[in-house]
């Protein structure tokens, strides 16, 4: 375990990693995109900042593999309700 | 029954061998991250099947809250550092992170219920109407705003009070008890940050989508 933890960026590179993102995402609401590669940015800037929190702040990373799966279930199950709910959304969109 | 002993299955490793409390943490948190991927993804079905919201980067502004984004992000790395210096047994250093993680956290309180007063006050937008530079868009919009950043302030307000308990038993920590108790702290602190992370880009920043805006 403490083989791993040595060979992990510090926490002071994570913290430069998410300022960076965390710029680059206000920086991206500002650029003349069209909304939807707009949103999959954002969206991928956003799930890649909580996933480094994940790794690397609350040591996910260094875990066994039975605690990310507890972690990632919810994650799994929301996935889910949305693409329940998407014909819900998708109905307001007829002309 | 030293027979027994010598046919008893050797027991089940558990999945944290630090402490219990470490596990008894994730599931809760497993649990409140079901809470908060349901409040999202019903908002976001609520939003993309509006017509009528309105874009949130020029209605709520973003300058303030993306700043709130950094003061959490820093308080996550203040945590860390308090929860090395349990490891080292160093209580100053883990008595100055903590205190600047609970700075963190009321700074970000301080900045919320400034965003709510002005929204409240300057803009007018309450439960039931979201007006706008002279528009009245979906009601919904400050419904869900209020009701989403409103769940995330009261976990960073409980944050607050669990850091605090543990600043005032902090000599515990890096004695008897050992640093478990930091880590499991840490991990409610960092969770609260991750799941701002989310809530900042789905509520503040993703441009409107619906297909008639």
């Amino acid at each position: 375990m403490s083989d791993s933890h040595s060979q992990s960026p510090s926490y002071m590179t994570i913290f430069w990693y998410l300022a960076i993102l965390t710029a680059a995402e206000v920086g991206v609401t500002f650029m003349p995109l069209a909304p939807v590669p707009m949103g999959a940015l954002l969206v991928g800037m956003a799930l890649g900042k909580a996933c480094l929190v994940a790794l690397y702040f609350m040591h996910l990373k260094f875990e066994r593999t039975t605690l990310s799966l507890i972690a990632v279930t919810p994650m799994l199950i929301c996935v889910f309700l949305t693409v329940m709910l998407y014909p819900d959304i998708t109905w307001s969109w007829r002309p | 029954m030293s027979q027994a002993t010598a046919h008893a299955e050797p027991a089940e490793s558990p999945l944290t061998p630090e402490s219990w409390g470490k596990l008894g943490m994730w599931i809760f948190l497993a649990g409140d991250a079901m809470s908060f991927g349901v409040l999202l993804a019903s908002y976001g079905a609520l939003r993309f099947a509006s017509p009528n919201w309105p874009d949130p980067n020029h209605t709520l502004g973003i300058t303030l809250t993306a700043f709130m984004t950094f003061v959490l992000i820093c308080s996550s790395v203040t945590m860390v550092k308090a929860l090395d210096g349990a490891k080292r047994g160093d209580l100053p250093a883990l008595k100055r992170f903590l205190n600047l993680t609970i700075l963190g956290g009321a700074f970000f309180l301080g900045c919320q219920a400034f965003e709510w007063n002005h929204l409240i006050h300057g803009e007018h937008m309450t439960l039931l109407a979201s007006p706008f530079h002279g528009h009245s868009y979906d009601p919904l919009f400050g419904v869900t705003f209020y009701i989403l950043t409103g769940f995330h302030g009261c976990h960073v307000l409980g944050g607050v009070i669990y850091l605090t308990c543990v600043r005032l038993n902090a000599a515990k920590y890096v004695g008897g008890q050992g640093p478990n108790g930091v880590e499991v702290l840490g991990l409610y602190w960092h969770f609260v940050d991750l799941v701002w992370i989310l809530v900042f880009t789905f509520v503040y920043l993703l441009p409107p989508l619906h297909p008639h805006l």
